[in-house]
Order: C-alpha cells, then sequence, then structure tokens
C-alpha cells in the first residue's frame, strides 16, 4: 500500500516537471524524486529489507536525492539562468501529451506479462511514464541543462523497474551502475560548464553547426 | 591474467594523472599500449583462467575482438606521440576557421586514452550482461573527453550530442538488461545475468520478456555502435575529434558495442528467438547501409565521409549476422577487417589535415605529390575499404554477400550490391580527386610530423593486406570458433 501512495507521487512529481518552467523547482522536483525512488528497494521486499536493499537505498538517495541536484543548482547560479527560454512545446500542450503519455503507459503496462516479483501493477505503468516524461523533455526543451535533467528522469523509470521488478540483483553490478550515472552526469555537468564558457549560453538549439 | 589486462591500463591512467613529465607520461601510455598487446597475444597461445567467479573469461568472440581492440590501440598510441609531439602548448590556431583555442592538458587526455582500453578490455571479457552494461557505458564516459581534446566550439557540439544521444540510448539498453532479468525470474527465483547461467537453460526464458529485451539491447546499443536511423552522433563525433581518437572510436568502440548485440543475440538464438532477432537486425543494416550510401554520394568532408563509411560498414555487420549461416563468419571477419581499414584512414586523414589545413575535400589536390607516403596509403585505404581485392575487406564482404544469396535473401543482396556499387563510385569521387592533380603552391611550410605517423597507418595496411593474401590458420579457427559460439554455424 505504502508502495502505491510513493508511486502516485512520483507520477504527480512528472507532471510537475512537465508543467514547470523554473529550473529551480525542476531541479528539487527530481532530488525528490530520487529520495522517493531510494525508498522503494526498502518498500518493495517482502518483509524485513536486508542490508542489501539498505545499501542500494542509500547510495540512491546520497546520489540522486543531494549529490546531482547540488551539482545542478551550483550550475543554474554559475550560468546565472533560471528559466526556460520559449521551449519547442508549451507548458500547458506538454501537460496535456504528459497524460496522453500516462493513459498509455496504463494501457501498455496491462499488455505486458505480469511481473513475477512486482508487488503491484502499477510500478510498470510508473516506470513507462517516468520514460516517456524523461524523453519528452529531452526532445522538447532547449537548455542543456533540461536535457539533464531529462536524462535523469529516464533514468529514474528504468530504475524504478530495476529495483521493483527486479528484486535483488547483485550489489557489485547495481553499485557500478549507479557508479556509472554519477559519472556521466558528472561528466555532462562539466560539459555544461564549458558550453556555458564557450557560447555564453546553454541553449542547444543554437549547437547547430555540424550537419550535412 | 584477464585482470591483469583490464588493471594495467587503469594503473598507468592513474599513473599519468597524478604523476608529472611529458616524457614520464608518454612512455606509459606505450608501455601500457605494449604490455596490453603483449599479454593479448598470450592469450592466443594459452587460453586466460576466469576471474571473478568466472564474471570475466575470454570466449571466441571476447578474444577476437579484444585482439583488434588490443592492435589497433597499440597503433594509436604510437602514431599518438606523433601527433602530441607536433601539438603546440599554449594557444593553437583552428585549422579550419582560424581563431585560437587551448587543448586540453595532456594528462587527462593520456589518462582517458588509458582509461577507455581499460573499459573496452571489459566490454570484451565480461561474461555478465549487466557488467557488459557497465563497460559499454564507461566507454562512452571516457571518450567523450577525448572529443573534447580541441577546446572550441565544434568538438564541443560534437561532444555534447555524443553524451547525451549515446546515454539516452544506454539507458534504454539498461532497461533492456531488466527486461532480461524479468524473463529469467519465473523460474529460478534469483534472477542471474551470467551469460553462461542463462545458456544452461534458455528454454526457460520467458519468450516475451526476452524479446523486449532484445529489442532494447538493439537501440541501446545500436545506437552506440551507429546503425542507422540512430547514428546521428557519429558523423559528428567522428569529425571533430582529434584523428587518433576518431580511429579508436570506429575501429574499436563501434565493435565493443556490436559486441553487446552479439551477447544478446547469442542468447536469443539459444532459446529458439533468432529468426525475430535476424529480421531486425536485418532492417536495420540495409538502412545503415542505404544511409551510408546516401550521405558518402554527396560527401564535401573527408572525415565525415570516413564516418559515414563507418555507418555503412556496420549496416554490413548487422546484415552479416542476420542472414546468419556464413554471413555470422563474414560478419565476424569484416569487423576485423573494418578496424583495420578505417583505423589507418582515419589516421592518414589526420596527417592530410595538418598539411592542407583544412577538412573540405574539394581543395585537397596532390595528395601523392605532396605527400608520397600518406597519399599511397590513402589510396590503398580506399581500395582496401570498398572491398577490392586482394585487400581482406573484399573476402569478408564476399562472404557477406553469399550469404545473402544462399540464404534466399535474394533482394537483399542485389540491393546490397547496387548499394556498394554507389559507395564504390562515391569514394572513389572524392579519394581520387584528392590523391591526383597537382597540389596548389603553399606558401606556409608543411609542418613535419616524422615517421610515427607514417608507420602505424602502413602497419595496419600491412595486416589489411596479409589477411586478404592469406588468412593465417589460428584466425580462421577462432572465427569458426565464435560464428559456432553465436549459433551461426551448426
Amino acid at each position: 500500500m505504502k508502495l502505491e501512495w510513493l508511486l502516485v507521487l512520483l507520477v504527480l512529481s512528472n507532471l510537475r516537471l512537465l508543467a514547470s518552467g523554473r529550473l529551480g523547482a525542476k531541479i528539487r522536483t527530481v532530488a525528490a524524486q530520487g529520495i522517493l525512488l531510494g525508498l522503494v528497494p526498502l518498500l518493495g521486499s517482502s518483509g524485513h529489507p536486508g542490508v542489501h536493499a539498505i545499501a542500494i537505498a542509500t547510495a540512491g538517495i546520497v546520489i540522486k536525492g543531494f549529490f546531482f541536484p547540488w551539482l545542478l543548482l551550483r550550475a543554474v547560479r554559475e550560468t546565472r539562468i533560471n528559466r526556460e527560454v520559449q521551449p519547442y512545446v508549451g507548458y500547458l500542450a506538454s501537460v496535456m501529451i504528459g497524460l496522453a503519455g500516462l493513459a498509455g503507459a496504463f494501457l501498455l503496462s496491462r499488455q505486458l506479462t505480469p511481473l513475477p516479483g512486482a508487488a503491484t501493477s502499477l510500478l510498470v505503468t510508473a516506470a513507462l511514464f517516468s520514460l516517456f516524461t524523461g524523453l519528452f523533455l529531452i526532445v522538447s526543451r532547449k537548455r542543456a541543462i533540461n536535457q539533464v535533467l531529462g536524462f535523469l528522469v529516464l533514468e529514474n523509470g528504468v530504475f524504478l523497474f530495476g529495483a521493483g521488478a527486479m528484486g535483488e540483483m547483485s550489489l557489485l553490478v547495481e553499485l557500478g551502475i549507479l557508479l556509472d550515472i554519477l559519472v556521466a552526469v558528472f561528466v555532462m555537468g562539466i560539459t555544461l560548464f564549458h558550453i556555458n564558457r564557450e557560447f555564453d549560453h546553454i541553449e542547444t538549439n543554437r549547437l547547430a553547426d555540424l550537419k550535412d | 591474467m584477464i585482470l591483469a589486462l583490464i588493471l594495467l591500463p587503469t594503473i598507468c591512467a592513474a599513473a599519468v594523472f597524478v604523476l608529472g613529465g611529458t616524457r614520464l607520461r608518454r612512455v606509459l601510455l606505450v608501455g601500457a599500449a605494449i604490455g596490453h598487446a603483449g599479454m593479448t597475444a598470450l592469450a592466443w597461445w594459452r587460453v586466460p583462467q576466469p576471474a571473478l567467479a568466472g564474471w570475466l573469461s575470454l570466449d571466441a568472440p571476447g578474444l577476437l575482438f579484444l585482439t583488434v581492440t588490443s592492435a589497433l590501440f597499440l597503433a594509436a598510441a604510437l602514431y599518438a606521440l606523433g601527433y602530441l609531439a607536433f601539438e603546440p602548448l599554449g594557444n593553437v590556431t583552428d585549422l579550419e576557421e582560424g581563431f585560437l583555442f587551448k587543448n586540453a592538458p595532456e594528462a587527462v587526455f593520456i589518462s582517458c586514452m588509458l582509461i577507455f582500453l581499460a573499459s573496452m578490455t571489459l566490454v570484451t571479457a565480461s561474461r555478465h550482461f549487466g557488467l557488459l552494461w557497465i563497460g559499454i557505458e564507461a566507454t562512452t564516459l571516457a571518450s567523450a573527453p577525448l572529443i573534447y581534446f580541441h577546446r572550441h566550439h565544434r568538438s564541443l557540439e560534437a561532444t555534447w550530442k555524443y553524451l547525451l544521444i549515446c546515454s539516452v540510448g544506454i539507458a534504454l539498453a539498461l532497461l533492456g538488461n531488466f527486461f532480461l532479468g524479468a524473463a529469467v525470474a519465473p523460474s529460478s527465483g534469483r534472477a542471474s545475468l551470467l551469460l553462461d547461467d542463462l545458456l544452461k537453460n534458455p528454454g526457460a526464458l520467458n519468450p516475451a520478456w526476452l524479446k523486449a529485451a532484445f529489442v532494447l539491447m538493439l537501440i541501446g546499443y545500436g545506437t552506440k555502435m551507429g546503425l542507422a536511423p540512430l547514428h546521428t552522433w557519429l558523423p559528428d563525433a567522428h569529425s571533430e575529434a582529434p584523428s587518433v581518437v576518431s580511429a579508436l572510436l570506429s575501429g574499436a568502440l563501434l565493435n565493443c558495442a556490436f559486441l553487446g548485440i552479439l551477447r544478446i543475440y547469442q542468447l536469443c538464438g539459444a532459446a529458439g528467438q533468432g529468426a525475430m532477432c535476424q529480421k531486425a537486425l536485418l532492417t536495420l543494416g540495409v538502412v545503415s547501409v542505404a544511409v551510408g550510401a546516401v550521405f558518402i554520394l554527396g560527401q564535401s568532408d573527408f572525415k565525415r565521409l570516413l564516418a559515414y563509411s563507418s555507418v555503412e560498414n556496420m549496416g554490413l555487420l548487422a546484415i552479416g549476422l542476420g542472414v546468419g549461416g556464413v554471413g555470422t563468419i563474414g560478419a565476424l571477419f569484416h569487423a576485423v577487417n573494418h578496424s583495420l581499414v578505417k583505423g589507418m584512414l582515419f589516421l592518414l586523414a589526420g596527417n592530410i589535415l595538418v598539411v592542407y589545413r583544412t577538412k573540405a575535400i574539394a581543395p585537397v589536390r596532390g595528395l601523392l605529390r605532396r605527400l608520397p607516403w600518406t597519399g599511397a596509403l590513402w589510396l590503398a585505404g580506399f581500395l582496401a575499404i570498398t572491398g577490392t581485392p586482394p585487400f581482406s575487406p573484399f573476402f569478408s564482404k564476399f562472404l557477406i554477400l553469399k550469404a545473402c544469396f544462399d540464404s534466399g535473401h535474394w533482394l537483399v543482396g542485389v540491393l546490397l550490391l547496387f548499394l556498394l556499387a554507389v559507395i564504390f563510385i562515391g569514394m572513389a569521387k572524392a579519394c581520387l580527386s584528392m590523391s591526383q592533380g597537382i597540389p596548389e603552391p603553399d606558401n606556409v611550410p608543411a609542418p613535419v610530423r616524422g615517421w610515427l605517423t607514417v608507420l602505424p597507418p602502413a602497419a595496419l595496411a600491412g595486416i589489411a593486406l596479409w589477411l586478404g593474401l592469406g588468412i593465417p590458420v589460428q584466425l580462421v579457427g577462432l572465427l569458426d570458433a565464435a560464428a559456432r559460439a553465436l549459433g551461426g554455424l551448426r
């Protein structure tokens, strides 16, 4: 039951990301998502959570809930931007498309064979919706930092599926995956700084010199 | 031994980063490359013991790709010596637009090269799908700073596209891994993603989840491999990276992504889902060759020309795997040949770029007169990559085509012949006009970069010629074993 409330909150946070243009608020929303996601391994396993689940949850919350937001908020401060410039798709339209995506996620998750270990079918829906939101944010926004946020939401969707559905995989692999994503976001953060220094902006639609 | 293969470049990378001294760093780069190549050669004589409870071990496909990667890295490391000696320290003038920029610190460049090698070794040796994913993602992260070595706006744009597109692709591949876990779970309770465990009882995998896992991994790793229409990062990254990095990206990185697809393909084949996988691979392969042909024909930039040729060749690999049978051997052999020849061509492109100060094809004239060695090798490389005998790509392309007709894919075979002819014409137009003619008089004296920038591509050309004239028995045996492991031959 608790897990379902958590999933509803995740879905709502995705809608908020689609509706908002303020970068600070968006980063905090993604941070909240990271913390919610860190709780899933604790609630997902039946009975008492083991050392393994606690380790993954702690690492996830520290990295996704605190380290990434700190890095991204710093990037926002340094680059002195706080709003998305006119996005390719407006906010109201984004929410509408998001709701359509949510309906699609419900339909698709009913089509799939039920997951063996999943406590609730809502989990697959929420994971698919996060994937959709992440991809949509990447293609519909101009600021490079929004694309990093979109990537994080996409990763959150993948993680939700992994944490809820797979149960325990292997500590080494899960920590390795977390480490890779940590470095990925770190490298993206560095690239953001360089883009800002080189172009005095971080709008990706102006990164359009290379083409055939 | 396998651990040593991964640890040697990692430790050298850390040493390069921490210790000072330009000479020491370069010695470490070449030393690690030679050590790695030596250990890889040793693995041919004595099969190394599995490490980490069977998570790391070298089977035939792994050893094949490890050998190619190691050989290419050795050539690239030697070339990098000549390249770095020539790169000025402070401000650098952009060769095309003439503005000033700075290079990334050499310590960063060399240690990223070494980490890149370590992560590619991890990919070739890992037997666990999760570990494989970690390795492939690590290759992206290690190579992104390499693409941004020349710190200016074009390379920055290329790096950003590369990072973002490949990261999204790789995230989908991770979802594929979880789907694979879901396919395992019902029967065994706890999911083990160890390839050897999975292959013991492939019939128990849930087919619906397995198919979904294959599709996601094909999209994810296919993005990294440069299969059209997921190839959009590839021409930008290959044209903006320093040529020595482009050679590694095209010759080694794309193969590693291909290996990721091979692993899940191997599992699907064992589980009786091979037909679906082959159809998907065939479709993406034909689209890739067609996209390559279209963009090669109208190309005005010689590094992008080579990049689109990589898209085309990756398409050929997918087609070879897709038609199965002898095509599987053809695909594996072609992966080797493409790496050798494309690696060499990119290294030569670096030599041309330095002297002519442009990546455009039209202004480059008289390569044979101005740079006799580079020009002759460039012509040889053009003949090799388009599949002219006696170079080895001819034989691998021939095998793939033969498999198309043998397996009844007549339409694919005929289409492929047509597209390969178009590509030959496109490449010939560009490469011949570059090498023939009289070079325009240039008042700026061409920089001399020494034999280190000619010898490695010459060696790669020599190997491609050697494999074409008489393929060694050991390599035939390895290709055969790899194709058997993938279920291509029975």
